[in-house]
C-alpha cells in the first residue's frame, strides 16, 4: 500500500495537474465561477479518471498498442456517459449548472495523459490510486480557484458571505474575463517560481505530464496530436513529420521532438531564459 | 420568415455574444497555442470553420437518424468523439488526394483540431439545446466563425506585444492570456446585441 500512497501524494501536490502541470485548463477557466461548480466538477472528474484508469490498466495487455488511443477514448467516454447519467438522476442541481462541461470531460487532456503514461504501463491497484490522487489534486485546485474566484466576485466562498457587507464585490471574477485574470496571475506566478529556482543554481525539473506538453503548448505534440499517433514505432511518426513539415525538409523530419516550421509556438521554458 | 430570423439571432448569439473561446473557455489549447501570427491563426480559423461546420452537419444527421431512431441518446458523447475523429481523418486523406490546394493550406491544421473540445462542444450544445440539422449547421459555422473573429484579433495584439516592455514573469503566456480577459470584456459589450 506504500505505493498507493506515494502515487496519491504525487498527484495532490508533486506533480499537481493544475498547479504544476498546468492540464486540462478548459474545464479549469470555465466551472471555477464558484468553489461548489470547482469542488463538483472536481469530484466528477476524479471518478472518471479513478474508474478509467483501472479498467484501461486492467485492459492494457488485450489493448493492441496500435489503437490504443481510440481505445482509450471509448474507454473514457463510456465512463463520462455513466457519471453524467448518475448526475442527471441524483444531483440535477449541479449538473444544470455544469452543463456541456460533463460530456466534454472525455476530451479533458488529464484524463487521456494519465491513462497514456501510467495506467497503460502499471498494474491495476497503482493505477487506481493515481486517478484517485491525480483526481484530487485537479478537485482541490479546482475548489480554490473557485473559492477565490467566489470570495472576490461575490463575497463568498461556498455560499457563504465571508466578507463584511461594505466590500464592493467585483463581479468581473464571477464572470468568463475573471476567469482569464486568474489564470494568468496563477502562471505568473509559476513563471517567477521557476526563475527563482533557476537563479538559486537549481535546475528547474521538468515533470513529463503524460501529455508531455501543458495545455498552453498542447498543439505541439500534446493530446491533439497524439489520436494518430498510433504506432509506437518512430516509422509512423516520421511519415507524418514529413507530411507535416512538408517536402522541403523532409529529410530533417526525423528528431524526437515533431518539427513544424509553420506554426510558430510559444515555449515558456524558452522565454523565461 | 420567423425562421431566418431565429437562424440570424443563432448566428449573432454564437459567434458574438457566447463566444465559444471568450466566454465557454472551448478550444483555448489552438487559441493560446497558435495565435502568434495573424496569418497562422487565420489559417488556423478556418481549417476549425471547415471542420465544426461540417462535423455539427454530419453529428446532427446521425442524432437525428441514428441516435433519436434507436432512442439511444445517451451515446451522444462516445458516438461524437468517434465519428468526428474519423471525419477529420477522413477529410484529410480526402483533400490530399482531391483538393490538393486546400491541403496545403489547411493541412497542417487539420490533425490539430482531432481531440478540440470546441468540436465535440458544438455537437453536443446542438444536441442539448436540441437544434435540427439545419439550425445545427448554422449554429457551427457561427460558433466556428466566432473562434476565427477571436484567434485573428488575439494574433494581431500579439504581434503588437512583441515589442512592449512586459515584467519578467508575465512574459509570455501570462500576457497572452491577460490579453485574452480584455478581450471578453470587450466581447461582454456584445450582449447588448440580443
Amino acid at each position: 500500500m506504500n505505493r498507493a500512497g506515494e502515487r496519491l501524494y504525487n498527484g495532490m501536490v508533486k506533480e499537481n495537474p493544475t498547479f504544476v502541470l498546468m492540464l486540462g485548463m478548459c474545464p479549469t477557466l470555465a466551472v471555477t465561477t464558484s468553489a461548489m461548480n470547482g469542488l463538483g466538477m472536481g469530484l466528477t472528474t476524479m471518478a472518471v479518471l479513478a474508474l478509467s484508469n483501472l479498467f484501461i490498466s486492467l485492459l492494457r495487455k488485450v489493448i493492441p498498442n496500435r489503437v490504443r488511443i481510440p481505445a482509450f477514448i471509448v474507454i473514457i467516454a463510456s465512463f463520462v456517459t455513466a457519471v453524467e447519467l448518475l448526475l442527471e438522476a441524483y444531483l440535477p442541481e449541479l449538473n444544470k449548472s455544469l452543463g456541456v462541461y460533463i460530456p466534454l470531460i472525455v476530451v479533458n487532456c488529464i484524463i487521456l495523459g494519465r491513462a497514456e503514461s501510467y495506467a497503460y504501463l502499471n498494474p491495476p491497484l497503482p493505477s487506481l490510486f493515481d486517478g484517485i490522487g491525480m483526481g484530487l489534486g485537479f478537485s482541490f485546485a479546482l475548489t480554490c480557484i473557485g473559492a477565490f474566484r467566489e470570495l472576490l466576485g461575490a463575497g463568498e466562498v461556498f455560499g457563504y458571505a465571508i466578507l463584511p457587507a461594505s466590500f464592493q464585490p467585483i463581479r468581473i471574477f464571477g464572470q468568463a474575463p475573471g476567469a482569464f485574470f486568474v489564470l494568468a496571475a496563477l502562471v505568473a506566478f509559476q513563471n517567477y517560481l521557476k526563475k527563482t529556482r533557476q537563479r538559486a543554481g537549481k535546475a528547474f525539473e521538468k515533470i513529463g505530464s503524460g501529455c508531455s506538453e501543458d495545455c498552453m503548448n498542447c498543439d505541439r505534440q500534446g493530446c491533439t496530436k497524439r489520436f494518430y499517433d498510433t504506432d509506437a514505432g518512430e516509422g509512423f511518426r516520421e511519415q507524418e513529420e514529413m507530411s507535416l513539415s512538408g517536402k522541403a525538409d523532409a529529410g530533417a523530419g526525423s528528431q524526437g521532438r515533431r518539427r513544424q516550421p509553420d506554426l510558430e509556438i510559444v515555449d515558456l521554458d524558452e522565454e523565461g531564459k | 420568415m420567423g425562421n431566418v430570423r431565429d437562424l440570424l439571432v443563432i448566428l449573432v448569439g454564437s459567434s458574438l455574444v457566447s463566444n465559444v473561446v471568450l466566454s465557454q473557455f472551448l478550444g483555448l489549447c489552438p487559441f493560446l497555442g497558435v495565435s502568434r501570427k495573424t496569418n497562422t491563426a487565420a489559417g488556423m480559423g478556418t481549417a476549425v470553420i471547415f471542420v465544426i461546420t461540417l462535423s455539427s452537419a454530419v453529428a446532427g444527421v446521425i442524432n437525428r437518424f441514428v441516435l433519436q431512431q434507436f432512442h439511444v441518446e445517451y451515446l451522444a458523447a462516445i458516438v461524437f468523439i468517434l465519428v468526428i475523429a474519423a471525419l477529420v481523418q477522413f477529410v484529410e486523406m480526402f483533400l490530399k488526394k482531391a483538393v490538393p490546394s486546400l491541403y496545403e493550406a489547411l493541412g497542417v491544421y487539420l490533425p490539430l483540431i482531432t481531440t478540440n473540445c470546441a468540436v465535440l462542444g458544438v455537437a453536443i450544445n446542438n444536441v442539448q439545446k436540441e437544434y435540427g440539422i439545419l439550425t445545427g449547421i448554422v449554429n457551427g459555422f457561427a460558433t466556428a466563425a466566432g473562434f476565427t473573429i477571436a484567434i485573428v484579433i488575439l494574433a494581431g495584439i500579439r504581434e503588437k506585444l512583441e515589442y512592449n516592455d512586459i515584467p519578467e514573469s508575465f512574459k509570455g503566456m501570462p500576457m497572452v492570456l491577460l490579453t485574452a480577459g480584455l478581450m471578453a470584456i470587450a466581447f461582454c459589450g456584445f450582449s447588448g446585441l440580443l
